[in-house]
């Protein structure tokens, strides 16, 4: 789960790192009064989740408070890249000398955490990575042994801050350590991470990504975890679904997180394009599958159902009669697709049957039926 | 014969009063695995399916002598603690099906498993399977034939899939393996290929991979430094994946520029190894350098 920058930045800030003087606005002039306050030019950064922001237009700047109430309104509401604005952080603007890029996170391959330093400061991580990897400095952290001193040494080698202005660098990493424990995160980054003209560090943007398997032990986060979802990936969260939207037609139902992305790929590969992933997980009983053929048969966007079965715990003939309730209880038309295979499937395909449902053996046939369907 | 257990493996279950436990516990009894012991904390005493139930590993241990595999089923909050019980005990294999524990426990964990040279398999797995001598895990039995190819894999009932396709064009398995749909995993494609380029009853190897990582990438690397190699064959599930979600796995995700399908097609291709479009098309790779 991503935090919004003004909540990763009150973390930084209640554990002693720099950041620039800010507050949120949620109206044009709760954003003219903030600016007054500060009482010089701000920034006004528009707090979606979405990455990218400068590129998009998300962060803006103002001299005068009536300025920063008129960005305000036209920011406000807007929608950046798919995401509407609603709230809007407004900061005092600060005199950069130089930007850095500083990051801790996990490293899958070496099993260890990993910061990430670079003197590209402002730089998407990703284009680092790809387009600058000389320009990228990585230190691995071994979690059984936690935080040593001397990484900030190299750090500060690596961005020619050893001497002066960065001498809080030690500080500022010892704490993103920290934060990533106190806080279950999977990711903390300042980028840019920048040296004022008057000398010091300070972090400009913040980003932390807690790790949704950890949420349980962090209540107050907890209830944020939906927000940043469509609304049909609310209602599959709230009935317990892992579930993504995307921009085809043809919706997907299937078990286990593999098959059902395999099940994307081949209806792409049959020239199709899937509406969403949905997977039911293991073992599902029939009022779960009634549930999830329910929820993308109303779905707009859905104009063909493929379901796709491999039982393993999972029972067909549970999947069939969740699928024929709800074929009962929807009151809406739509083709429906079945593979299904496994444990009693014969019974399933006795269900299916009686309900005029063909159901289909291979995945191949199936996508390639669903995809015809959707095409009509 | 296989990689990393077989029908003499005396298997411990953890968590083996609980609804999963217990029902899996009856189905690898069945394929004939040598489960000598339970442990659930408090049900020290019971009998599931006629396997003793213990309060510890340790007294699992003093009862039953020897055990060389553990197979967890504890839920998420409590299955590190698990872990460390049975590594500490001495078992050398743990295979943790459980979903859902918080990535910082797993890196502690698979940390300090690693440092006392024990293996982990897993977290959020199937198990291990050795078609028609022993299961440590929950996968359907009845799609696994015994032969010649090694699957190693990151997801469920892809594997499942793909293993069928293969038995349905007259190939079997030597030892199936899946390590995990977690962005921390105790054995990775690189440490399980090791054991089956080693290992005599295994021809050609399956790889199933999917987005998220870069642990396909980097078996690519290493495939390609060797000097002698067994034939390796793979699908990648995810092409239609959106960089930034979470696609139901915890580590099926594309994030900060790593672990899209195009990287990972290109990483396996660029060093030999046949890519599949589609489950159905392994066995047709697979018939183009094994025989039946």
């Amino acid at each position: 789960m991503k935090l919004f920058e003004y909540e990763a930045k009150n973390i930084a800030k209640a554990y002693g790192i720099r950041v620039p003087r800010g507050e949120v606005a949620k109206t044009p002039t709760e954003a003219r009064e903030i600016a007054g306050r500060i009482g010089r030019g701000v920034v006004l950064k528009a707090q979606i989740l979405v990455g990218g922001r400068g590129l998009a237009g998300a962060v803006k700047f103002a001299e005068k408070p009536s300025d920063a109430y008129e960005v305000a309104n036209r920011l406000l509401g807007s929608k950046i890249r798919g995401e509407e604005v609603k709230m809007i952080l407004v900061e005092e603007r600060i005199c950069v000398a130089k930007e850095h890029y500083l990051s801790l996170t996990v490293d899958r391959s070496a099993r260890t955490l990993v910061y990430l330093v670079s003197s590209l400061g402002g730089v998407e991580v990703e284009d680092l990575v790809k387009k600058h990897p000389d320009k990228l400095l990585k230190l691995s952290v071994d979690p059984l042994t936690g935080y040593k001193h001397y990484y900030s040494r190299v750090a500060g080698e690596f961005l020619g801050v050893a001497r002066g202005g960065g001498g809080n660098l030690d500080h500022i990493m010892a704490t993103m350590y920290k934060i990533m424990r106190d806080y279950d995160a999977e990711l903390v980054e300042f980028n840019p991470l920048a040296l004022e003209c008057g000398g010091g560090l300070i972090a400009l943007d913040a980003k932390i990504v807690i790790d949704d398997n950890s949420l349980y032990r962090h209540p107050e986060l907890r209830e944020k975890s939906t927000r940043e979802l469509a609304i049909y990936e609310q209602k599959a969260r709230e009935l317990g679904f892992s579930y993504i939207e995307l921009d085809g037609n043809i919706g997907v139902i299937a078990n286990g997180a593999g098959l059902t992305m395999a099940t994307m790929d081949t209806i792409l590969l049959y020239g199709g394009k899937p509406a969403n992933f949905l997977d039911i997980g293991g073992g599902a009983s029939r009022d779960r599958v009634k549930d999830a053929v329910k929820l993308l048969l109303s779905h707009p966007n859905v104009k063909v159902l493929l379901i796709n079965i491999f039982g393993g715990i999972t029972r067909c003939d549970e999947v069939a009669w969740g699928i024929a309730e709800a074929l009962e209880e929807a009151h809406i038309s739509k083709p429906i697709v079945v593979r299904m295979l496994g444990t009693n499937e014969e019974e399933g395909r006795k269900i299916l049957l009686e309900k005029g449902l063909k159901v289909y053996n291979e995945i191949d046939d199936a996508v390639a039926k669903a995809v015809e369907l959707a095409e009509v | 014969m296989a990689i990393l257990v077989n029908k003499n493996t005396r298997v411990l279950v953890q968590g083996i009063t609980g609804r999963e436990g217990s029902f899996h516990t009856k189905l690898m009894l069945e394929y004939g695995t040598k489960i000598v012991a339970g442990v659930t904390p408090g049900k020290g005493g019971l009998d599931v399916h006629g396997v003793p139930v213990y309060d510890s590993v340790l007294e699992a241990l003093d009862e039953q002598g020897s055990i060389d595999a553990s197979i967890v089923f504890v839920p998420a909050r409590f299955a590190s603690e698990a872990v460390y019980e049975a590594l500490e005990n001495g078992i050398k294999l743990v295979v943790v099906i459980t979903e859902g524990i918080p990535l910082y426990d797993e890196l502690l964990l698979i940390r300090y498993a690693k440092s006392l040279d024990v293996r982990i398999i897993g977290p959020n797995t199937p198990g291990i399977i050795v078609p028609g001598e022993a299961k440590i895990g929950i996968m359907p039995a009845h799609v696994f034939k015994p032969g010649r190819v090694g699957i190693v894999s990151r997801s469920g009932t892809l594997t499942y899939e793909i293993s069928r396709e293969i038995s349905k064009k007259g190939y079997g398995a030597s030892t199936v393996v899946g390590i995990g749909g977690d962005p921390i995993v105790g054995l990775d494609f690189i440490e399980i290929y090791q054991l089956f380029s080693t290992d005599p009853y295994t021809d050609a190897v399956v790889l199933i991979g999917e987005i998220g990582g870069d642990m396909e990438e980097r078996f690519a690397k290493y495939y390609v430094s060797l000097n002698r190699k067994k034939p390796v064959i793979a699908y990648i599930a995810g092409k239609t994946a959106p960089p930034g979600k979470r696609m139901g796995h915890a580590g099926a995700i594309i994030s900060m520029g790593i672990g899209d399908y195009a990287s990972k097609k290109k990483a396996l291709e660029d060093a030999g190894i046949p890519v599949a479009d589609k489950p159905s098309e392994i066995p047709l790779l697979l018939s183009k350098i094994l025989k039946r």
